[in-house]
């Protein structure tokens, strides 16, 4: 497959264009909060506190008067952070448990996949959990939490993949070529099994960020002074018996984010495949399995 | 059928095996010691020796593991290092909320996402259809302490129809009164898992609406959603089935963030606490109930799933 066909084939779907749109604005988002924030968000005036929304304050302010938009804006960056740190993690212990799992000595290839599926039970919130008790809470415990709780996942649906695709006759037919495990590795199954790792990856950040803003709101994710949308939540939460209203907007982007990185996941598997491609507009309603993790938090 | 119960037995008691030592080696990664945790900074040297004592920390790491275990297998999850009560006790009792939420957020669940994942299928590329297959893609991405906060602040503090927070310091006593907190909770948990369990009934039945025999039954006079119904939903079902354990797995980890939001005295709720406290015996407890009951429910369920489908019982003949 061109690469400028692949490109092609994820943008024209509508979940594909979504997804890569709302990724790339977070992603410039946290770039320049780098260096520009419209207002400083830990900047408290109790004078305007409660701000409806306005153009100074275009989500409104919270109960010590910090600026909400300023706030969302500047927790671009921590999610950026933890989700892509938690992909490399996960990517790491996923590709290394699937290479134990399926190119080593019988016995150790079999003691790996049931370790696998052993661990595959485990629900990232609860390793998250245990981290916490020993280190106490961080943004690294919850990157390492999702990095082993979805790496195993990975490896689960990498391990099977890698499995199917050295049984081919194409795979075959290249041994009997005389080509090396290397050359085989490289020329024929990781390009086959690329597509089923992007989702997994995308779908691994998805949880992250859903596991940032699970441990944060119970106070053992980012640390007071880190800017992040689950710490948003759960300040915002204590007041909501009168404030209801202050919680959409840190919900709406955690929602947003998740969303576009879900339905990224959906149509890069999409793309990929060479059975769905059709000369007219795809159409949102393809009738496969989704690729929604089942355990987050 | 024999053979896989017991090989799926085996992997449970091997699940539970890795589950406790696990937990025990990542609270023992503890930096420092636990006993001047507890002691605080303020302990004197010989406080602090003899808490070390008097909670086994001065023995070999293996021999506090196979204590810790051997108690597991006699049901004794050991004292608490706060309280010095025995926290089997207090786990029983916290379940008595964890498990009636959990249960009440599953039938929430499947009300949900069953009946509408059929619906969104029968009407597959008509707009209810795809309105219905967009609305759980959204829902499916909704951080679950969200979705409580937008339901607290439109059925508690807007409509004034339900308790906000909090749960009968009497318990169950006055069973109405328990359930009646439980319902918007269970609700935010059923909605965001109803809409996973929604996305996965609807493909399931989009799969069977493109099977011969549905067609066959159409052919023969049925209507497509009655062969669908007649016909397809016990294979619909069968898929649904063997999701369920992520999903119940998911849906008790839904349940510690939950119990937080709406201050539900559960097993989730003192998880929390007693993390922020350090307390290791109880915080290894708690972990330990809640591996078993995910692992448990994996267990009931894949043997169930085995049991009702016909095609795996020919294989086990």
């Amino acid at each position: 497959m061109r690469r400028g066909s692949f490109a092609r084939e994820l943008l024209r779907r509508p979940q594909g264009a979504f997804g890569v749109g709302w990724l790339a604005l977070v992603v410039v988002a946290a770039v320049v909060s780098r260096f520009w924030i419209p207002l400083d968000p830990f900047d408290t005036d109790p004078y305007s506190a409660w701000l409806t929304p306005s153009l100074a304050h275009p989500f409104g302010t919270d109960s010590v008067g910090r600026d909400i938009f300023s706030y969302v804006f500047a927790a671009t960056g921590t999610t950026v952070v933890v989700a892509v740190a938690s992909g490399v993690v996960a990517t790491v212990v996923g590709v290394g448990l699937a290479a134990l799992g399926s190119l080593t000595a019988r016995w150790v290839r079999e003691s790996v996949a049931v370790l696998i599926d052993v661990l595959v039970a485990f629900p990232t919130l609860l390793i998250a959990m245990a981290l916490a008790a020993a280190f106490g809470g961080s943004l690294t415990v919850v990157v390492v939490a999702v990095g082993i709780g979805y790496g195993v996942t990975i490896a689960r649906v990498s391990r099977s993949e890698i499995r199917q695709v050295a049984r081919t006759d194409y795979v075959l037919a290249a041994r009997a070529d005389g080509l090396g495990t290397a050359s085989v590795l490289r020329r024929h199954v990781l390009p086959n099994i690329a597509p089923v790792f992007v989702v997994q990856l995308s779908l691994s950040m998805a949880t992250s960020v859903l596991a940032e803003a699970g441990l944060s709101f119970l106070g053992y994710g980012a640390p007071a002074d880190t800017a992040s949308w689950g710490r948003l939540l759960s300040d915002l939460q204590k007041f909501i018996g009168v404030h209801p209203g202050s919680v959409v907007w840190p919900g709406l982007a955690i929602t947003l984010t998740v969303l576009a990185l879900n339905l990224l996941g959906d149509a890069v598997r999409d793309a990929s495949d060479p059975r769905l491609r059709t000369t007219r507009r795809p159409t949102t309603d393809t009738h496969r399995l989704p690729t929604t993790p089942g355990v987050v938090s | 059928m024999t053979r896989f119960v017991v090989g799926r037995l085996l992997l449970f008691v091997g699940g539970l095996a890795v589950a406790s030592v696990l937990i025990f080696v990542t609270l023992r990664l503890l930096p420092g010691d636990v006993a001047q945790a507890i002691a605080g900074t303020t302990g004197s040297p010989e406080q602090v020796a003899a808490l070390r004592r008097q909670l086994g920390l001065d023995r070999a790491v293996v021999l506090q593991y196979l204590d810790w275990a051997g108690g597991l297998l006699r049901l004794d999850l050991g004292e608490s290092l706060v309280t010095g009560t025995p926290v089997v006790d207090e786990v029983l009792d916290k379940l008595t909320v964890t498990l009636p939420l959990a249960g009440l957020s599953l039938v929430f669940g499947l009300l949900i996402g069953i009946p509408l994942g059929v619906t969104s299928a029968l009407r597959r590329g008509r707009a209810s259809g795809v309105a219905l297959g967009t609305t759980a893609q959204v829902l499916a991405a909704v951080p679950v302490v969200w979705a409580g906060m937008l339901l607290i602040g439109v059925f508690a503090v807007t409509l004034r129809l339900l308790p906000t927070q909090g749960f009968p310091a009497d318990g169950w006593s006055e069973p109405g009164r328990a359930l009646r907190s439980l319902v918007l909770p269970a609700l935010t948990i059923g909605i965001v898992e109803g809409a996973v369990l929604l996305r996965f009934t609807r493909s399931a039945a989009l799969g069977a609406l493109d099977q011969d025999y549905v067609r066959t039954a159409a052919a023969n006079g049925m209507t497509r959603s009655r062969a669908l119904v007649r016909h397809g939903l016990p294979n619909v079902m069968l898929s649904v089935v063997s999701i369920l354990g992520l999903q119940v797995a998911g849906l008790i980890v839904s349940a510690v963030v939950i119990e937080q939001l709406f201050t539900l005295p559960g097993l989730g709720r003192m998880l929390v606490t007693d993390v922020g406290r350090r307390d290791l015996t109880k915080v290894q407890g708690e972990l330990m109930t809640l591996t078993t009951l995910v692992l448990f429910i994996g267990l009931v369920i894949d043997v169930v799933h085995r049991r009702l489908d016909p095609r795996l019982r020919e294989v086990d003949r």
